[in-house]
């Protein structure tokens, strides 16, 4: 796949000395759910206002499409659709007049069948004469989402499209990404969420202090998470492992009740059984035991504790 | 050019514009009116008449000027400011439109609907006194003019201000006072000569005078002085935007 936006050595400080981003190097393929995970203050919406035109970067570039976003900004901002983390929206404005708005921002020419089709897809079809101040949080997350796709961008930009909102909607915003995915749109999205990232993405990108740390497919990525630990929690007080025990790179608790093993999935052995046999054969008895896989949470708390 | 963006944001400020109209036309023409009983009466009653013109009739293109210059500001720098105090500035400086498209959608909507305004308390001037212009087309002129440079001011002041007290600073401490010192209730012959020096420095000054010569052929300064100054305040208002623009001060930092 190609990709359509790339990002090179992108940096910005703003005039207060803050870094907000440094050296930036970033390749979007066309078609895919991007997914920026990132801490609060890790630079992910400043990248996006960059990206989109909004904030102006001190060094680097950015091509949209092949089109420069400060040389060729028309032809790169067309291709985008945005929709920020705040809920900004005018409060006096029907929703129908505010969609068709934002169409001709972006210079295309009337085509309420469009914006039908928009209001739609998002449930608000029975709000369009509604004021925007008449409606609920998440209805205008989705007028926010309208707006962008009133122009049909090739790119759609959600910076934290699920915060503070209910479950069910959530469920409900993932069923919206991925209709507009199946319609050929590349979307990248922001989040704190892990669960949101696994949940959806094709990539998943880490920024943290305004570098990028890690960019994996998702696949492998939890591949990579694919290990499990098993815990057995011991019936008497073990003082060391035992010696015919050594291959299995046992972990001893720090009261000596339970020792924890490390495998793999994905492996052809797991090698539990033979643990649980050499355990018995070296008389030591088992109360209890649990498995835990490592999730995308724990390695993203390790990735962004890191130094 | 994108037109459609430069229409979009025009009828979107014109929308804004009847939403609120009552206090877009009728209050300033309310206060017109006020203005036409205080001073055209009370004090009319005592100046009879001022170079030859009836003082009723003389305060009208001060007044109208006074409401010109005032909403101008008024409109452009609540029609920036508010998108950005709200927030909602980040699809317009995302859309691929250029800042000339922004500033000709923004600064044409606020002086479209305060030349409509300027018109409105002229047509209501008539009701009051009699009326004769003898340069139509240059008092259109100097009110398009007028309104289009104290638009861009306003749009200045709207990306300036980063709070509520600043945007009505400006027009408040700086803009009314030189009005009301500007001529628009006296003729500046009227003032000891001292003061009419002073008064030179005054750039409504020329403005007032200029939109009274195309009304009565009488003026403080000569008309071509009063044109080449709105001219020249123009180009400032220009070329401060375009600086804005450039650097993307209070917008893009």
């Amino acid at each position: 796949m190609s990709s359509i936006i790339s990002v090179s050595n992108l940096s910005k400080a703003y005039g207060s000395g803050f870094k907000a981003l440094n050296g930036i190097n970033l390749d979007i393929k066309r078609g895919e759910i991007f997914a920026l995970l990132g801490p609060n203050g890790a630079g992910k919406t400043t990248l996006i206002s960059i990206i989109c035109g909004i904030v102006n970067p001190s060094q680097g570039s950015v091509s949209i499409g092949g089109h420069d976003i400060i040389r060729d900004y028309r032809a790169a901002r067309s291709m985008i659709g945005l929709v920020p983390q705040e809920l900004h929206t005018d409060a006096f404005e029907s929703v129908w007049a505010t969609v068709s708005f934002s169409r001709g921002l972006f210079g295309k020419p009337k085509n309420p069948a469009h914006i039908e089709k928009v209001l739609k897809d998002l449930s608000l079809w029975d709000k369009k004469d509604s004021k925007i101040i008449t409606l609920s949080g998440g209805m205008k997350r989705r007028v926010m989402i309208a707006k962008a796709l009133s122009h049909e961008p090739q790119i759609l930009f959600l910076d934290e499209p699920t915060a503070g909102v209910d479950v069910e909607l959530r469920k409900g915003m993932w069923e919206v990404v991925r209709t507009l995915q199946a319609s050929g749109v590349t979307i990248i999205l922001t989040t704190h969420y892990i669960e949101e990232a696994e949940e959806m993405a094709d990539r998943i990108g880490v920024i943290n202090k305004g570098e990028i740390i890690l960019i994996e497919d998702k696949a492998t990525l939890m591949q990579k998470l694919g290990k499990k630990h098993l815990t057995l929690q011991l019936q008497n007080k073990l003082d060391a492992i035992p010696e015919t025990l050594a291959a299995y790179h046992l972990e001893l608790s720090a009261d000596g009740r339970a020792v924890t093993y490390d495998y793999d999935t994905k492996g052809d052995r797991t090698g539990i059984t033979s643990l649980l046999s050499d355990l018995r054969n070296a008389g030591i008895r088992i109360s209890d035991l649990d498995t835990k896989q490592s999730s995308l949470e724990d390695i993203f708390v390790s990735l962004v504790r890191a130094p | 050019m994108n037109y459609r963006a430069i229409r979009a944001i025009y009828l979107f400020e014109m929308a804004r514009t009847w939403r609120t109209l009552l206090q877009s036309i009728v209050s300033p023409v309310v206060s017109t009116s006020l203005y036409f009983v205080v001073f055209g009466a009370a004090i009319g009653s005592r100046i009879t008449e001022v170079e030859g013109v009836s003082y009723g009739t003389f305060i009208v293109p001060g007044l109208v000027m006074l409401s010109v210059l005032t909403q101008s500001i008024a409109n452009a720098s609540f029609g920036i400011y508010f998108p950005k105090f709200a927030g909602t500035i980040y699809e317009i400086l995302s859309a691929p439109i250029s800042y000339l498209e922004i500033v000709i959608g923004y600064v044409g909507a606020a002086a479209t609907k305060s030349i409509i305004l300027g018109l409105i308390i002229l047509a209501t001037a008539g009701l009051f006194v009699p009326l004769h212009i003898q340069h139509p087309i240059w008092m259109l002129t100097f009110l398009v003019l007028t309104a289009v440079t104290f638009s861009l001011f306003g749009f200045i002041i709207g990306i300036w201000a980063d709070g509520f007290e600043k945007l009505q600073m400006i027009p408040m401490l700086v803009v009314t006072p030189l009005t009301f010192l500007g001529g628009s209730f006296y003729s500046v012959n009227m003032l000891p000569s001292g003061w009419r020096t002073i008064t030179l420095f005054n750039p409504v000054v020329y403005l007032i005078s200029g939109f009274r010569w195309s009304f009565f052929e009488i003026a403080d300064v000569n008309v071509a002085v009063s044109f080449g100054m709105t001219i020249g305040f123009l180009v400032i208002c220009m070329v401060i935007v375009a600086w804005i623009f450039r650097t993307g001060y209070r917008l893009k930092n």
